[in-house]
């Protein structure tokens, strides 16, 4: 089944042409109307007008995530008050997030390709769908409702956590799909087990869409396997929307709607273009977003490209499963983690040095982060509630900051490991 | 060596962390005359552990459950230190060789010796590893 | 300012017109729904009874209890396939109420919350922080679709995390925020102590708990705001069934959608404009979940003055309860929820009271228990494991946070007859 079967069998030529087209408006508009894009253009000595080939797209500068953060709030927003009709916010690499905003047809866009994603995977109107991403300023689970209320599914709006009544729900209102991160997944899995509870045989369930994480193939056959599932990969960011892409029945890649998105890989050392097959770091540009437009966005994801004819019928490119990061940012429980936020939320506590160690590990299937920091001598209490309550204080501001509950040590001053040159603070103890 | 004779009865009680609850715990076990040797509380959000070691361990058990404490016996063992610059050292270098975990431990000073009493986590190993490497540990026997 | 004028206006002949239509059509596809079916033949009633809106004290009541018993779908009107969205409610035991959208339920849910939002003065130019749960809860979804109708700017911040909250309010220049009235105190303090007087706010949105007179002045002094009060709840699609005006006398419901009735909770006898007692609602256009006269347990009256805004008719703003529901922090709590989670667990003893406070404006649910005396190992860290089971399982079932004291055997009071093991301390209302 296709949702928009017009433009998912579109030919590659022709695909072609229209991602030429739309490129050529944007950088047009957005060298006209964006302060930020009209500078950097200029700064790099392109103009529109060089753009004559889909091949000419290299000539444009790359955008990166600290120009949203140069720019926070909304400084690169393309939209005015009343366009805007959504915030989303994402880890920053310091203390201010990342901003996203949203036009009605920013929304649409991004509504429609998971009503092709999601219908790519054979879901539809006869489905029950959990959506157990967080909702709110994660765009995981109000972007998973939307997708699957476009496509006449039955929503439960779970969100994350309580994962007893989660299989409670699930088997109750005879849900058949679920969107949820794959160690969440798992955890579901084992966590019905404990219940009494086999999800292969004593529920709906057939499909699962699963992403905001890096997962390995063995993983998908386990859940497959063990589930009694189909489990299809969903990849996206904030800054391009959302969780926006996934992968099709043949599950041999994840397709990007080439009339939304251009798609380059590069060496993110040179930023040379890499040729399809060659792993680098995946850049975007998504073609008529209108609030917060995004020209080779520097997504920091590892993959590669894959151009040819999927077994599906549809034209678009694949890109591959996402192969790690080109910087140290962290992906914990599908939350994006920078250790410089870390570092950055422990300097505002007195109590606190800024020595700190961060130790990354699973639980079961759920991944833990613990932070162990140094306490300053002057903290120190002969009480242990006053040490706990320093404790649950920095657990408290680090989850603030980051959005996910992290373990806490404090650790005596002057045990912690000190570096010279470039700090090595992370201890990454999940096997890939 | 029986390592059963080392093994000492604490008792722990339940507690709510406010005034007078230790003094109703004293006041039992003085109306029984029983001695207390050692005693330690441990603390939580609310509410505590008092852990004693007493010289006739099941009527002061006995005792406090009847006036509605909460209250159950924990395996210990007590070695006796050398009251003198490294006493603890010694004790604690066996059990960490030999990666016991210490859960906690409380210590009292008598007569002839400072007495140290802990809580480990794999009891019995303990008591062989602690003979064997010639420390003092008091019999079970002396607390009843 | 109007959303839809003609029908937020409509009134007398007209109206009532339009109601009995809409009842006779509420009837009908009630009679989908294999429990309305029986009981309208028990009570040999059908929609051709229906000839004037008196008519609907022929009606059945339905409860919350009823409800319960249709686990999970058993009041789905419709087949499942037309079932477009699932959210559910605190119910008496350990499993919630459940409720069906189809898409028209939707799309009339947000026009009513549209209504609303365009009614207190808030339009496309407006950004607007949703402070209230997303997910199950139907305060977050339902306003944030409403909004999004408006055209206003919403940002889905849902509960939590104050400090980011306020930086978002004054980084985004937010005009308008939904939440409960005991956590804009809280975000009221917050900003005072983060010395920010959030100077883009004009409008509140506050609902989910009642709250007073002396409530609404403190809050708008503090942030600046005009503050309205809400009303709804899942079983009439969600929040915003009925919703103050500028006036701020009272809130109107939307007659075109709802038809109310006050009725006196022990006779079950209807009573007159001005008379206070349990509000029930017969919705009137929604497909998914029909119900009919559905008791609230709220308390309220019927204003029989009309509003200079135009609107229809009024009813007082909720004063209380016909039952023991508790309201924490927005949610709903039955002590027989609390009563039902803490008996199925083995470490508990046959006593245990809960208390609930209201500490720096944010209710909290304390709760004593004593364990039973063979689950004490003589351990501290087991019993810190018990206690975090206890909150594990209150907060799967409730979805509040509660803290549990571990006391000692029999400083608990034991009752004879029946048990009041709930005391909530708060006083009235904030």
């Amino acid at each position: 089944m296709k949702w928009d079967p017009r433009i998912e069998e579109m030919p590659a030529e022709q695909l072609a042409e229209l991602q030429y087209k739309r490129m050529k408006t944007l950088v047009y508009r957005l060298y006209s109307f964006s302060d930020f894009y009209h500078r950097r253009m200029k700064e790099n000595r392109v103009h529109p007008d060089d753009i004559r080939s889909l091949d000419d797209v290299t000539k444009l500068p790359f955008m990166y995530k600290s120009d949203l953060r140069d720019n926070y709030p909304d400084k690169i927003f393309t939209a005015s008050q009343d366009e805007l009709v959504r915030y989303h916010v994402s880890s920053g690499t310091t203390g201010k997030p990342t901003v996203v905003g949203y036009t009605q047809n920013d929304l649409e866009l991004w509504t429609t390709s998971l009503a092709r994603g999601l219908t790519a995977c054979g879901l539809g109107r006869g489905d029950v769908m959990q959506v157990s991403y967080g909702y709110g300023l994660f765009t995981g689970g109000l972007g998973l409702h939307y997708g699957a209320e476009r496509i006449g599914a039955t929503v439960v709006p779970t969100s994350v956590g309580n994962t007893e009544r989660q299989i409670e729900l699930m088997q109750d209102l005879r849900v058949t799909a679920i969107a949820c991160t794959p160690s969440y997944m798992v955890h579901m899995g084992e966590v019905a087990e404990k219940m009494g509870v086999s999800i292969e045989k004593d529920t709906n369930l057939k499909t699962a869409v699963l992403g905001a994480e890096p997962w390995s193939e063995q993983m998908r056959t386990h859940i497959q396997n063990e589930m009694g599932i189909r489990a299809y990969n969903i990849f996206g960011t904030s800054e391009i929307s959302g969780p926006m892409f996934c992968d099709c029945a043949e599950q041999n890649g994840i397709h990007i709607w080439g009339d939304m998105a251009y798609t380059e890989i590069i060496d993110p050392e040179t930023g040379e273009q890499l040729q399809p097959g060659e792993k680098g770091e995946l850049v975007m540009t998504i073609l008529q977003k209108e609030a917060l437009p995004m020209i080779r966005y520097r997504i920091g994801d590892i993959t590669s490209l894959d151009t040819s004819l999927c077994a599906c019928g549809r034209t678009h490119p694949r890109i591959d499963r996402l192969q790690g990061r080109v910087d140290d940012m962290l992906i914990i429980r599908g939350i994006n983690v920078f250790p410089s936020q870390v570092e950055h939320a422990l300097l505002g506590i007195p109590e606190v040095s800024g020595h700190f160690m961060i130790i990354v590990d699973k639980k079961g299937a759920l991944d833990e982060m613990l932070v162990q920091v140094e306490m300053n001598p002057g903290a120190f209490s002969d009480k242990v509630q006053d040490i706990m309550e320093i404790r649950t204080k920095v657990s408290h501001i680090l989850r603030n900051s980051l959005n996910i509950s992290v373990g806490v040590e404090l650790a005596a001053p002057g045990t912690l490991p000190r570096f010279e040159g470039k700090a090595k603070r992370v201890i990454d103890r999940r096997l890939n | 060596m029986e390592t059963d004779d080392y093994i000492i009865k604490q008792i722990s009680v339940f507690s709510e962390n406010k005034p007078g609850r230790l003094a109703a715990i004293a006041k039992a076990l003085q109306d029984e005359k029983i001695n207390i040797f050692a005693f330690s509380i441990a603390e939580a959000k609310g509410f505590g552990v008092v852990r004693l070691l007493v010289d006739k361990p099941e009527p002061a058990l006995k005792k406090l459950a009847d006036i509605g404490f909460m209250v159950s016996f924990t395996d210990v063992i007590a070695v006796r230190m050398k009251d003198e610059p490294g006493g603890l050292f010694d004790i604690a270098k066996i059990l960490g060789e030999s990666e016991i975990n210490i859960e906690y431990s409380y210590a009292y000073s008598g007569k002839e010796a400072a007495v140290l009493i802990l809580r480990v986590d794999r009891i019995k190993e303990a008591i062989e590893k602690m003979t064997g490497r010639g420390a003092d540990l008091l019999k079970a026997e002396m607390f009843l | 300012m109007f959303w839809d004028k003609e029908m937020e206006t409509l009134g007398g002949r007209a109206l009532e017109d339009l109601q009995v239509k809409r009842l006779r059509q509420t009837i009908r596809q009630a009679e989908n729904v294999p429990f309305f079916k029986d009981l309208l033949k028990e009570k040999s009633v059908s929609a051709e009874d229906i000839n004037k809106i008196q008519d609907v004290s022929r009606l059945p009541f339905t409860t919350k209890k009823d409800l319960q018993k249709g686990y999970p779908f058993g009041f789905m009107a419709v087949p499942k396939k037309e079932i477009v969205r699932i959210h559910t409610t605190s119910g008496t035991t350990g499993k919630p109420t459940v409720v069906g959208y189809t898409r028209n339920d939707l799309d009339n849910w947000s026009e009513l919350i549209a209504r609303n939002l365009t009614m207190v003065g808030l339009t496309d130019e407006d950004t607007f922080q949703n402070a209230v749960n997303y997910g199950l809860f139907t305060g977050g979804l339902g306003f944030h679709y409403g909004a999004e109708k408006v055209g206003m700017t919403v940002i889905p911040s849902g509960t939590g995390n104050t400090k980011r909250q306020i930086e978002m309010i004054d980084d985004f220049g937010v005009t308008a925020v939904h939440c409960t009235p005991s956590y804009a105190m809280h975000l009221a303090e917050v900003a005072e102590e983060m010395g920010t007087t959030l100077d883009t706010f004009k409008t509140g949105l506050f609902g989910a708990e009642p709250w007073s007179d002396n409530t609404r002045r403190t809050l708008e002094q503090k942030l600046g705001v005009t503050a309205f009060d809400s009303y709804g709840m899942s079983e009439m699609y969600g929040p915003g069934a009925a919703f103050e005006c500028p006036e701020r006398n009272g809130l109107h419901f939307w007659h075109d959608s709802f038809l109310i009735e006050i009725i006196d909770p022990e006779t079950e006898e209807i009573l007159g404009p001005g008379e206070c007692g349990e509000l029930v609602v017969t919705p009137l256009v929604k497909e998914a979940m029909p119900l009919i006269r559905y008791r609230t347990g709220d308390i309220t009256c019927i204003l029989d003055d009309e509003c200079p805004c135009g609107r229809g008719p009024r009813i007082a703003r909720i004063t209380g309860r016909s039952d023991d529901m508790l309201v924490i922090r927005g949610i709903n709590v039955f002590p027989s929820q609390i009563e039902h989670v803490l008996r199925t667990l083995p470490e508990v003893g046959d006593q245990f009271m809960v208390y609930v406070d209201r500490i720096n404006h944010l209710d909290e649910m304390a709760i004593d228990i004593e364990i039973k005396k063979e689950f004490f190992s003589g351990e501290l860290k087991d019993l810190e494991r018990i206690q975090k089971k206890i909150i594990h399982a209150l907060r799967d079932t409730l979805n509040l946070r509660t803290k549990v004291n571990l006391v000692e055997h029999e400083s608990l009071p034991r009752f004879e007859g029946k048990a009041k093991r709930v005391v909530d301390r708060r006083g009235d209302v904030i």
